[in-house]
C-alpha cells in the first residue's frame, strides 16, 4: 500500500478502534479490579492452568465448568459479564489430589469465564474461556 | 433452617492407600442470588450456601467459597488422597447461619 | 440422523474427556436407552421417533447419564422420604400399602390409562390414594411433593419401553388427544404439530425443536432448576403461542398426554430426564 495521508488516517483510526475493543472498558473492569485485588497486581502466567467450559451453553442457569492447575494452592473463578464477577474460590488442602474441581455456574449473558490459580511458589496463572449463552426459542 | 435442604455425596467405599479418588457432592438449595425481584418489584434478599468444606480424618481436602453465581443445588466434583481408612466430613454453611453436614466412611486396603 | 447440526460444528473442537459420551447413544448408569425407533403405525407424518435427549447439547446430555450428576435425584430423594411419611387421618404412608416402590416397575409405561370409564394419569392415582386411603389432602398437580413422587415412581420403569393402550376404552380419549394435537389455537394460531411434527430438529431462535416426547417426565429443567410435570410443560407451550392454557389435570391435557405417550411408543422411559 502506498503511504498517503489518507491511508495513514484510515490506519490510525483503525488502530484506535482496535485498542478500544481490546480493552473492553466498561464490563471487564470489575473483573480486572477483582483479579488485581487477588493477585496484588502480579503478572499472570498462562499454560499451567486449564479451564474447560462449553462453547455454547443451552441455558445460562447451569453451566458446567472444570478447572485444573497442577501445583495450585487455590483457584478463583470470575465471570466478567455477571452483575458480580466473583463466582467461587477453591482452596486445596493437604489431602487434595489433583488440583482440580468441577462445578455448575450461572452466567447472565454471553461472556468470558476467567480462572486465576495461585501457585505454590506464589505466582499466578490465568485461563479464560468465552461462553455463548443462548436464549431459548420457546422454553415455555 | 431453609426448607428442603438435603446433602448428597458420592464417595467410593474402598480405595488403595495414597490413591486419588473422585468425590462428588450436591446439596439441594435455592441459592437465591439477591439479584431477583418478586412480583411487587422488591428485591428478594440473598440467601445462599457461602462455604463448603471437605475434610478427611480432620485434615482438609478442599475449602470452597461460593458466590451467588453458583447454580441452584450447588454441585462440586474434586479429588482426594486417602492415606488410611477413615471418615470424610462434608460441611455446607448457609447465609442464615445454618450448617449442614454429612459423613462417609471409606476402607483403605 | 444428526439432530443438532450447528451444535456439532460448534462443539467439534472440544470433545474433551469430561464429555465423552456419544451424543446419539444414551446409557444411564450403564443401562442402554432407546432414544430412536420406528414411529408407531398410527403416526402418518413421521417415520422415526426420537427422545428429547437427542436434541440437547453435549453438556446437558451428559447430566442424564449418571444418577449423581443428574440434579433430578435431589427430588427423587425427597420422594423416597415422602413415600415413607405418614400423612392424613388414617395414619398411613404410601409404604403402608405399597411395601416396595420397586413394585411400580412398568406402571409409567402404561399411563395414562382408562379406569372405570375415566382416563387417569399417575397424578390421579397418587391423589386417589392420598384422599381415599390415607385421608390426606390431594397434592397440587405440578408442585414439589407431586413431582417428587411421580419421579420416584416413574424411575422404577426407567429403561422400559413406552407402551400405552390406545384401543378399546381408551380410543375416544386418544382421538380427542389427537384432535387437540392438530388444532391451531392462540394468537399465534399454532398447533402442537406445527413445531413438534413439521419442524423438529430445526432451530427456534437459539433452541432446538424436539418432537415433544414425554418419555422423560417429570423432567429437571436447567431453566428453572426443578422437576416439571407433563401438564406444566403443556401449559408453557400454550402460553408461548399466546393461547389460554387448559387446566392441569383437566380432560384436555389428560387426553393430550395419552396421545403424546402413544407417539413415543417404544422409546425408553428416561424418568427423571434432564432438559434445558
Amino acid at each position: 500500500m502506498k503511504l498517503t495521508r489518507r491511508n495513514l488516517l484510515i490506519l490510525s483510526s483503525a488502530g484506535v478502534a482496535a485498542t478500544a475493543m481490546g480493552s473492553l472498558p466498561a464490563f471487564a473492569s470489575l473483573t480486572d479490579d477483582a483479579i488485581a485485588e487477588l493477585t496484588g497486581g502480579a503478572a499472570l502466567g498462562e499454560g499451567a492452568i486449564t479451564l474447560t467450559a462449553p462453547e455454547i451453553a443451552e441455558n445460562g442457569n447451569t453451566v458446567p465448568i472444570e478447572v485444573s492447575a497442577p501445583g495450585a494452592v487455590a483457584i478463583t473463578l470470575f465471570a466478567d459479564g455477571n452483575p458480580v464477577p466473583n463466582v467461587a474460590t477453591f482452596t486445596f488442602g493437604p489431602l487434595s489430589a489433583s488440583r482440580s474441581a468441577s462445578t455448575r455456574i450461572r452466567l447472565a449473558t454471553t461472556q468470558n469465564v476467567v480462572a486465576i490459580a495461585k501457585m505454590e511458589d506464589g505466582s499466578f496463572q490465568k485461563a479464560s474461556a468465552n461462553v455463548k449463552v443462548t436464549i431459548g426459542g420457546c422454553g415455555g | 433452617m431453609a426448607s428442603g435442604v438435603k446433602p448428597r455425596v458420592k464417595v467410593p467405599k474402598t480405595a488403595a492407600a495414597g490413591e486419588a479418588i473422585t468425590i462428588k457432592t450436591l446439596i439441594s438449595h435455592k441459592m437465591e442470588s439477591g439479584q431477583r425481584k418478586d412480583d411487587d418489584g422488591n428485591v428478594i434478599p440473598r440467601s445462599i450456601i457461602n462455604r463448603f468444606t471437605a475434610d478427611f480424618n480432620g485434615q482438609n481436602v478442599i475449602d470452597v467459597t461460593l458466590e451467588p453465581a453458583i447454580s441452584t443445588n450447588p454441585y462440586f466434583q474434586f479429588e482426594a488422597i486417602v492415606p488410611e481408612s477413615g471418615e470424610f466430613k462434608f460441611t455446607w454453611y448457609d447465609d442464615d447461619g445454618d450448617v449442614y453436614d454429612t459423613s462417609k466412611k471409606i476402607e483403605v486396603s | 440422523m444428526n439432530l443438532k447440526p450447528w451444535m456439532t460444528l460448534a462443539v467439534a473442537g472440544f470433545a474433551g474427556a469430561a464429555f465423552a459420551q456419544d451424543s446419539s447413544t444414551l446409557s444411564i448408569e450403564g443401562e442402554a436407552m432407546v432414544t430412536e425407533t420406528a414411529a408407531p403405525a398410527h403416526m402418518e407424518n413421521v417415520d422415526t421417533i426420537y427422545s428429547g435427549w437427542r436434541f440437547r447439547s453435549t453438556e446437558t446430555q451428559a447430566l442424564e447419564t449418571d444418577d449423581f450428576d443428574n440434579p433430578a435425584f435431589v427430588f427423587v430423594d425427597q420422594g423416597i422420604d415422602l413415600f415413607d411419611k405418614v400423612d392424613g387421618t388414617e395414619g398411613k404412608a404410601c409404604s403402608s400399602c405399597h411395601e416396595n416402590v420397586e413394585d411400580f416397575a412398568g406402571l409409567r409405561t402404561q399411563l395414562p390409562r382408562v379406569q372405570d370409564g375415566e382416563l387417569v394419569t399417575m397424578e390421579n392415582l397418587i391423589n386417589d390414594c392420598r384422599t381415599e386411603r390415607m385421608g390426606a389432602e390431594a397434592w397440587k398437580w405440578s408442585k414439589g411433593p407431586m413431582t417428587a413422587m411421580t419421579a420416584l415412581i416413574g424411575l422404577q420403569s426407567r429403561g422400559m419401553p413406552m407402551d400405552v393402550a390406545i384401543d378399546g376404552d381408551a380410543a375416544p380419549f386418544w382421538e380427542k388427544g389427537k384432535e387437540l394435537y392438530y388444532t391451531r389455537v392462540g394468537q399465534l394460531d399454532m398447533s402442537c404439530s406445527n413445531c413438534h411434527e413439521d419442524n423438529y430438529g430445526v432451530m427456534i431462535r437459539a433452541d432446538h425443536l424436539s418432537q415433544g416426547q414425554i418419555n422423560g417426565f417429570p423432567t429437571y429443567r436447567l431453566k428453572n432448576a426443578k422437576l416439571n410435570s407433563i401438564h406444566g410443560r403443556f401449559k408453557g407451550c400454550m402460553k408461548n403461542i399466546r393461547a389460554t392454557p387448559f387446566a392441569e389435570g383437566g380432560d384436555e391435557f389428560k387426553a393430550l398426554e395419552l396421545y403424546l405417550a402413544s407417539r413415543g411408543t417404544g422409546l425408553s422411559v428416561e424418568t427423571p430426564s434432564v432438559r434445558n
